[in-house]
């Protein structure tokens, strides 16, 4: 080992060791979660010609959810006429859409914003379960 | 006895002949109208009109395979008919949408130059969602002109009515203002009849099958005691009341959609070789009564009654 081997490897141990114990530091203990009732369940879709992903979401009735809509590429809508649900979706913001449903069913969603050939397949469902 | 004769028998009974009402009948009067405009027979009227739409000239796909010459065909059979209308109006979507400008405007150019040969010269354009949507009606404006104007023939007073060049299907407040100004000046009792692509009503929203301030509209028409609505949009024949208000979407000239929320999916109907028509084809519009009724026939792809 060349001069200063020892200590080179000693230090990188160290960093080894903080980065360790750092990491133990931010990774949550299962007894520290946040309680379910912190705040209703989101649930994440991206939006891009021509789809959502996911495009069929289920929920349960009475269920505090929200929805949380992101687009890949150009303006989306979103409108779900049964439950009286419409939004733009932008790029680069994040649009969230506060969701109980009130009652048990399959309701179909589409993009209510016209964005080319293929716009009429833009679709999904909810299924809201009893 | 099929259907239809009882149907005809039954509009006999009812003294209605195949007239669709534009206003003022209640109950039997509604009831007439949705059923004789399925199975009319023409009738002298004071003039007719013909009603294309959707002909989405430009679109490809197994839905039509014929989707290259049937809008040529058709103006083919509309030179061939003994009797020619007034006058010709196409309801929207005339071309299929691009996401390219140039495509679009040559698709725009090569949809004038097919229907330029047809006899009748007084031709109405209107603009669908798959041909002003994605640029606000740039394009549309460039090759057909205004969006939404009015004109007047033989007494009637017709509105073309905007709700695709903003692409939520809006009308929105100007044209709005627009709509409710013009109202104005024509007599309450006067016949006014809208043309327009999508519905004004929620006929089914699940699909888009809607105008987003179409309420606001037919508020403001409600103003008017003869008022009737021609629209494209949902590529098959249906008929509806609001009020006192009829509404009466047409064919279209590229492919059927099913009927709404009748399947999952709004996606088009097979293609069926067998079928003469393909659920295809356009409708004659007479004038009745000054414009207060209106017989509609619905003609096949060969001119023939379907």
């Amino acid at each position: 080992m060349r001069p200063g081997g020892w200590g080179r490897a000693l230090l990188a141990l160290g960093l080894v060791a903080a980065g360790g114990l750092a990491a133990c530091k931010e990774r949550p203990a299962p007894a520290q979660a946040p309680p379910a009732a912190a705040g209703p369940r989101v649930i994440p879709i991206r939006a891009k010609k021509f789809s959502y992903t996911p495009n069929r979401i289920t929920v349960k009735q009475g269920e505090a959810v929200v929805l949380e809509f992101t687009s890949e590429d150009r303006k989306h809508g979103f409108k779900l006429p049964e439950l009286g649900l419409r939004a733009d979706i932008e790029p680069g913001k994040v649009t969230r859409v506060n969701l109980t449903a009130p009652r048990a069913g399959t309701f179909p969603f589409a993009c209510d914003l016209f964005c080319g050939d293929g716009h009429e397949d833009m679709t999904g469902e909810l299924v809201v379960q009893p | 006895m099929s259907f239809d004769d009882q149907r005809r028998d039954f509009l006999k009974l009812l003294g209605i002949g195949g007239l669709v009402y534009a206003s003022g009948l209640a109950g039997v009067g509604r009831l007439g109208n949705a059923l004789a405009a399925k199975g009319s027979t023409p009738a002298a009227g004071d003039f007719f009109f013909l009603q294309l739409s959707d002909t989405h000239w430009g679109f490809q796909g197994p839905p039509n395979p014929d989707a290259a010459t049937t809008l040529k065909k058709t103006v083919e059979v509309i030179n061939q008919s003994p009797k020619q209308p007034d006058f010709i109006v196409f309801t929207g979507d005339l071309t299929h949408t691009t996401d390219d400008p140039a495509v679009r405007r040559t698709r725009m150019k090569e949809f004038k130059e097919i229907v330029a040969p047809l006899k009748v010269k007084t031709v109405h354009f209107m603009p669908g969602e798959h041909d002003a949507s994605l640029d606000a009606g740039e394009a549309y404006r460039e090759f057909f002109g205004a969006l939404n104007y009015t004109f007047d023939h033989k007494g009637i007073h017709f509105v073309c009515v905007d709700n695709v060049s903003d692409p939520k299907g809006a009308v929105g407040s100007k044209q709005m203002e627009w709509i409710a100004a013009d109202l104005a000046k024509v007599d309450k009792d006067a016949p006014i009849v809208v043309l327009t692509h999508r519905p004004l009503f929620d006929l089914y929203p699940q699909w888009d099958w809607a105008t987003a301030d179409g309420t606001r509209v037919i508020e403001l028409l409600q103003t008017h005691r003869h008022v009737t609505v021609f629209y494209g949009h949902i590529h098959q024949e249906n008929h509806h009341m609001t009020g006192d208000i009829a509404h009466h979407a047409a064919k279209s000239l590229i492919f059927p959609l099913p009927a709404p929320g009748s399947v999952p999916k709004r996606a088009p109907l097979p293609w069926d070789p067998s079928s003469p028509n393909h659920g295809l084809g356009y409708r004659t519009v007479a004038a009745q009564k000054k414009g207060t009724a209106f017989d509609l026939t619905e003609l096949g792809l060969n001119g023939a009654k379907a």
